[in-house]
């Protein structure tokens, strides 16, 4: 019987959204089992379009080109310049697309579950999302997780 | 060594290497020998594991001018 591989995703900024994609597609490509569940800012990782940013303020970590204080990390268009050059950069060293590797992980018959609860707490509508995930709630995730051998919340 | 299908997976980073490899391996039939060849330093682990996991035959690897270039053989 195939291993199972279930993923809780709860954070929806740029750098966050990777690994539950890269995790579930490499896992997928294992012949695992793939189920993640999408809960709160991890929920619009499932819509159409994914407007995931990636925010340098109170992210110590993360590598700058110059030492930037938070002081200027707070002025306007920080946050999407900062979006910018992560997306090229990315570019730039091969790794793909969070919209390519969803779609990876699509093919490879990964399983997404919208929680429904947050669908509803932000009042996003089902025709937001992409085709073929499932709406459910914890107990929908604990059917799979329950039975996992890998079980990760993102 | 003589190969049944050839992969480039060069400028690619992990984990697309694997998942073309992947790709690949489902498209042939068992015995059949891949060739792959990437830049990814990281994918010289990755591919043992991958192959170790999934019962595929990694009959070689080696390394030149910065490219890692394996032979996998499809399980039967």
């Amino acid at each position: 019987m195939a291993k199972k591989l279930a993923i809780i995703a709860s954070k929806g900024t740029l750098d966050w959204a990777y690994p539950p994609f890269i995790l579930a597609s490499t896992a997928a490509a294992l012949d695992y089992e793939v189920q993640i569940f999408f809960t709160f800012y991890g929920l619009t990782l499932l819509k159409k379009e994914i407007d995931a940013q990636i925010s340098p303020l109170g992210n110590p970590a993360m590598p700058m080109p110059v030492p930037m204080p938070n002081l200027v990390q707070m002025l306007p268009g920080m946050e999407s310049m900062a979006t910018m050059m992560m997306k090229q950069k990315m570019k730039d060293k091969g790794v793909a697309s969070l919209p390519e590797l969803r779609d990876l992980c699509q093919e490879a018959g990964v399983k997404m579950i919208a929680c429904q609860m947050t669908v509803d707490l932000f009042d996003f509508k089902k025709e937001d999302f992409i085709e073929g995930i499932e709406f459910g709630g914890a107990a929908t995730f604990f059917e799979f997780a329950g039975e996992a051998d890998v079980s990760l919340f993102i | 060594m003589e190969f049944d299908k050839d992969l480039d997976a060069r400028g690619l980073n992990c984990p697309l290497p694997i998942l073309r490899v992947k790709k690949s391996l489902a498209e042939m039939t068992g015995g059949q020998v891949l060739r792959a060849v990437c830049t990814d330093s990281g994918s010289v682990k990755d591919f043992q594991a991958f192959c170790r996991q999934t019962g595929n035959d990694l009959l070689d690897s080696s390394e030149a001018n910065g490219e890692f270039t394996f032979f996998i053989k499809k399980k039967a």
